[in-house]
């Protein structure tokens, strides 16, 4: 064994360090994965295109890694000069081999057995730079790691985890920074956005997606509830080298269905925020759900492309967002451009002109129940969409389904579950999904490939002319990019919750995604 | 998947981390009440019937739980829901709330106990005789498998469901329950009970028993008839006595108590 991973290690090409140089220009080396989104304006695309609409039919898989811990395995992989980096639940990292799947080495953290979590001991993955490797706990702690040996370089607490704070994210690596977002959305947390130093661990910043009173923003909290808003930060971002930004979602405001204790627009949950990289300060906001009281977060990726909206190539972000609504922003100021449904939705009559919605009467949460499209989970959620500059269009896995949502009663404990009610199935109802691609300027559909079940798995584009996904029951698939028409699939036997990746092994183009409690490569027989 | 499922667990393994309820309920006044009685109605009366009389739930309006020996346990199952059954965890109410649930379910316990008239010896020849109930269904180990198993649909189902279901079948079909018609490219055509499907294939059990598995892109027609049963309505075939009789054999099919 011993041997083997030694053989393995030294038929590797050295290491290289992983600069910010090389982050800022991930799409000039298509056969790695360097973080999570596949480049800073995170598209989910690659380059590559060995593997095509002619010959992925024989994509067969070259090896499975279990993992050993059963919770969902929402991993994004990172590969970096012929190693793969992945996070495990709940806090764990391993590094792979690419060509055989064998572990090279593996980060096991110790937790404390009272944990405060909402939704599971998951990790969507790592982020790197230079020689280190950085990951989040579900402990609340930001930690580097060795990339070569998994040795801890230091571990810096990023907040009490005993106060529902917990760190499920992928962080990103800017510059010479770790940025890194926080859950705990339903203990009544007030959220934030950090940055350290990469080098030591260091806070450099934070933005405190609450603003404190007096600051502008607070008045739309009513009273105190500022002090225990959520508006975490649980899903990666973006960052646009050239304004130096950071654009990242931020979560529904707390208590998520009892609106009445928090009285308000409740600024900056469910927005996008626009933040320089060096210090943190907020550029812009955009507020996608104005005292949300359906749990509709924003923590979605947000893209980076260019469009020509109106009759204008304008720099602009796109969005699908929880809450049902595909959003078209500018880069540079946050302004609202254009926006459309992108599911069955009955909450709101339209966005008016500024992109703000038009609710509609009696569809908050009740106490006995009120029926509304989208669910909970909403219209799609944490896992990624993807944007191909080859097909120009933008694909997102969409949810179809509602929920009654019942309102409860909201008084705060620290560390103990604050959401004020909650959801049940619509009864006699089966939700199902679809990945569907929309023109990026408009949100127009230009086709869609149906699901059995709303799913919870993210879609990869890939310059081959196709697009990847995986299903609640275990499919992952293969579209044609242009038509959506499935031209692959393998059933992997477990729940697919996870982003799938694309990168060079021994010269040849692979698939990873993790599905069930394994990741599965793939590669062209 | 199944997000029910994964809010289900991850709530449930948020509230265990919480201290354990009291034995006592500490929320009875005339408001708790009130409040509770809002609160079932939108979260348990769906299953349980607005009286706690029982449908597609278990009957409430007990004044002995088989699952809730005291308050205290009673407001563990509406916490964490009862694995292996369709009964869900209440992640949306907190402890204060469960315990206002907990006091009007107890005071529907209070209130008159249904009786089921009808003789259930009888009702029990009847199932295995004249109804042909054995057929499709297994009580204790014996009879088919197109229907579901019933040895303790008693303590899952109100009389009146129980009734229903025999008299209008199609107004009873369990959660989840779909009936499919599957025809091939070739033309065979197979009606089933769907037990699993997903976006390119379908497995169904035919009504005698055997398996079936499909690829979607195989099949001519898949028709999903929803709210169909292949169950028959036993309407004017039993008289209203050997259907009271059959109801209150069923309803005595309570496992342990």
């Amino acid at each position: 064994m011993k041997s083997v991973l030694l053989i393995a290690v030294a038929a590797l090409p050295l290491a290289a360090q992983v600069s910010f140089e090389r982050l800022r220009k991930a799409e000039l080396e298509p056969g790695n994965w360097l973080t999570y989104s596949g480049n800073y304006s995170a598209h989910r695309h690659s380059p590559l295109k060995q593997i095509t609409a002619l010959n992925v039919a024989r994509l067969r898989p070259v090896w499975v890694h279990q993992i050993s811990r059963l919770d969902k395995f929402e991993t994004t992989p990172l590969v970096a000069d012929g190693v793969m980096y992945i996070s495990e639940s709940p806090s764990n990292v391993t590094a792979l081999d690419t060509r055989t799947g064998r572990t090279l080495w593996r980060y096991r953290r110790t937790l404390p057995r009272d944990l405060r979590l909402c939704c599971g001991q998951v990790n969507r993955g790592v982020a790197l730079l230079d020689d280190l490797v950085f990951v989040g706990t579900v402990d609340a702690h930001l930690v580097a790691l060795d990339s070569k040996s998994g040795v801890v370089r230091w571990d810096a607490t990023v907040a009490d985890y005993k106060t529902g704070h917990s760190i499920t994210v992928a962080p990103l690596a800017v510059k010479d920074k770790i940025i890194v977002g926080i859950a705990g959305g339903e203990f009544g947390v007030r959220g934030f956005i950090d940055a350290y130093s990469a080098k030591t661990g260091e806070r450099a910043w934070r933005f405190w997606t609450i603003p404190a009173p007096g600051e502008p923003g607070s008045e739309t909290w009513a009273g105190e509830s500022w002090k225990t808003g959520s508006a975490t930060t649980w899903v990666t971002g973006a960052y646009d080298s050239e304004s130096n930004t950071v654009f990242w979602g931020t979560g529904n405001p707390g208590p998520d269905w009892n609106g009445e204790v928090r009285l308000g627009d409740n600024l900056y949950s469910d927005s996008l925020v626009a933040l320089d990289g060096d210090t943190g300060k907020l550029k812009w906001h955009f507020q996608f759900t104005p005292h949300d009281v359906h749990d509709w977060d924003a923590t979605e990726v947000p893209v980076l492309a260019e469009a020509v909206v109106r009759g204008q190539k304008r720099k602009v972000v796109l969005f699908a967002n929880r809450n049902g609504f595909y959003y078209v922003l500018d880069r540079a100021s946050g302004q609202y451009l254009q926006g459309k449904a992108f599911i069955h939705q009955t909450w709101a009559k339209d966005l008016d002109d500024s992109g703000r919605p038009v609710r509609l009467p009696n569809t908050f949460p009740s106490v006995e129940g009120t029926k509304v499209y989208p669910s909970v989970p909403g219209a799609t959620n944490w896992f990624s969409p993807s944007y191909s500059p080859q097909t120009n269009l933008f694909y997102v896995a969409a949810r179809e389904e509602g929920s009654v949502y019942h309102m409860g009663e909201a008084d705060y404990k620290a560390g103990a579950l604050f959401h004020g009610g909650g959801e049940r199935y619509v009864p006699g109802e089966e939700g199902w999904g679809a990945i569907r691609a929309l023109e990026p300027a408009t949100g127009a559909m230009k086709w869609e490939y149906r699901l059995h079940s709303p799913p919870w798995a993210g879609v990869l584009s890939t310059a081959g002319g196709l697009v990847f996904g995986g299903t609640n029951e275990g499919m992952l698939f293969a579209l044609d990019a242009t038509a959506g028409k499935q031209l692959w699939r393998f059933q992997t036997g477990g729940m697919v919750a996870s982003n799938a990746i694309s990168y060079l092994s021994g010269g040849k183009q692979h698939i990873a995604m993790a599905a069930g409690n394994a990741i599965f490569a793939f590669a062209v027989e | 998947m199944n997000r029910a499922l994964v809010m289900l667990l991850t709530f449930a393994m948020a509230a265990a981390a919480q201290e354990s309820p009291p034995k006592e309920n500490p929320h009875t006044s005339g408001a708790d009440l009130e409040r509770g009685a809002r609160l079932y109605s939108g979260h348990c009366a769906p299953c349980h019937g607005p009286k706690g009389e029982g449908a597609r739930g278990a009957p409430l309006a007990r004044p002995k739980l088989r699952r809730a020996a005291d308050d205290q346990a009673l407001f563990r199952v509406i916490e964490n829901g009862i694995s292996g059954t369709d009964m869900p965890g209440a992640w949306q109410m907190t402890p204060r709330e469960i315990w206002q649930v907990v006091a009007h379910i107890r005071a529907l316990g209070r209130t008159a106990v249904e009786i089921v008239p009808g003789d259930s010896v009888k009702g029990e020849q009847l199932f295995g005789a004249k109804g042909n109930c054995t057929q499709c269904h297994t009580i204790k180990g014996k009879g088919g498998t197109a229907g579901p198993e019933l040895s303790e649909i008693g303590s899952r189902r109100g009389a009146d469901h129980l009734r229903t279901s025999m008299l209008d079948p199609e107004a009873a079909t369990p959660e989840g329950f779909l009936q499919v018609v599957a025809v091939t490219r070739s033309g065979k055509s197979v009606t089933g009970i769907r037990l699993n499907e997903d976006t390119d294939s379908i497995q169904l059990r035919d009504l005698a028993g055997g398996l079936h598995s499909f690829w979607k892109a195989d099949l001519k027609r898949l028709d999903k008839e929803k709210g169909r049963s292949p169950m028959p309505s036993y309407k004017g075939v039993l008289s209203n006595t050997e259907i009271a009789d059959l109801t209150a054999y069923l309803a005595s099919l309570r496992g342990v108590l």
